[in-house]
């Protein structure tokens, strides 16, 4: 016939190699994808929201332990792993970027940073924790919260509900730190997948949606620095 | 063809300006914190939050260049969490105004 098909899906043979054949074409794909990728990050967000409901409901029936309890944790440390993360978050776009424009190096150098700056956030986390176990600030029956003044202990009286503070503590940076790892191990893949050249300005989906997902970790973060950590800071102690 | 675009490329500069703008609203949000406002507290550090949130979707997630239907997932997304926020606090924010024992 003289209207020999010429869309992508018809054009067999010239379409892109890394074409699903239920998709019509590349735009589609991606879009699929990222769509697919923000369906998941919406469970995420109820995920997290369950949790930021319970911090929002127990806040509000201890407000005073809320703020002491928070004015215990290390502002400083929090604020470097913001920043930390908001690096890596630049790192990450212009990791998809780069293979937007079809630069392998570029894919490389920014994947190693991302994966590079989650770890850091790690370390710093680990340090965090470690202090927090020092300072008995575990809940449970050997909850006995101290603060360090001039590198002696010292006992804090906490109002009623600081257990509640801390184990959510726990609970929702240890999830978010949970994200991370899971991050870091879904970079490692897609930085495999770099150093072999697989993607291209036409076909960079996976870089993308990992992207996706990476951002959003580092959004929790962005909510879980004020309400967690500055909660308390005008009360002054650090 | 192999080659198509399936979205505009972001010149590196939105992405450095985005960064940068994050780091400026990390700082502010420290310095307010330090700060007391009374009841004023947590809406000015939420408004900080919510501002950063909203750079990382729309410049780092680039939801800008997504179809209608993956923006209308986005946003319902965030109006099911306020739901949720909105249906326990309700709750929880109304029971002073029971008597206690009815």
């Amino acid at each position: 016939m003289a209207s020999h098909p010429t869309t992508e899906h018809g054009a067999h043979g010239a379409h892109h190699p890394k074409l699903q054949h239920h998709f019509f074409s590349m735009s589609q794909q991606l879009e699929a994808s990222t769509l697919g990728m923000w369906v998941f990050l919406v469970t995420e967000i109820m995920f997290f929201g369950g949790l930021f409901m319970a911090y929002i409901t127990y806040r509000w029936m201890y407000p005073d332990a809320w703020e002491q309890s928070s004015n215990l944790l290390n502002v400083y440390l929090g604020g470097l792993n913001t920043a930390v993360l908001i690096v890596s978050s630049l790192t990450m776009a212009l990791a998809v970027r780069a293979a937007q424009v079809g630069s392998r190096m570029g894919q490389i150098v920014n994947l190693i940073l991302t994966i590079l700056l989650g770890s850091t956030f790690l370390v710093v986390k680990y340090f965090e924790y470690s202090a927090k176990f020092d300072h008995h600030l575990i809940p449970g029956p050997h909850f006995a919260p101290t603060h360090e003044v001039s590198g002696a202990l010292v006992n804090v009286a906490l109002p009623f509900g600081s257990q509640i503070f801390f184990s959510l503590y726990f609970i929702m940076t240890g999830i978010h730190a949970l994200h991370m790892v899971v991050g870091i191990g879904l970079m490692l893949v897609i930085l495999v997948m770099a150093w072999k050249g697989k993607f291209s300005p036409g076909y960079y989906g996976p870089v993308e949606v990992s992207g996706l997902y990476w951002h959003f970790v580092d959004i929790v973060w962005i909510f879980l620095f004020p309400l967690l950590y500055l909660l308390g800071f005008h009360l002054g102690g650090h | 063809m192999s080659t198509e675009h399936t979205h505009p490329v972001t010149p590196a500069s939105t992405y450095w300006l985005t960064f940068l703008a994050l780091l400026v609203f990390t700082g502010l949000t420290v310095f307010v914190a330090s700060q007391d406002y009374g009841r004023m507290n947590t809406p000015v550090a939420l408004a900080i939050a919510v501002t950063k949130a909203s750079l990382v979707i729309i410049y780092f997630m680039g939801v800008r260049y997504n179809t209608p239907l993956t923006k209308v997932v986005v946003i319902a997304g965030f109006m099911w969490l306020f739901i949720l926020f909105g249906l326990g606090l309700a709750d929880y924010l109304t029971r002073d105004m029971v008597a206690p024992g009815r």
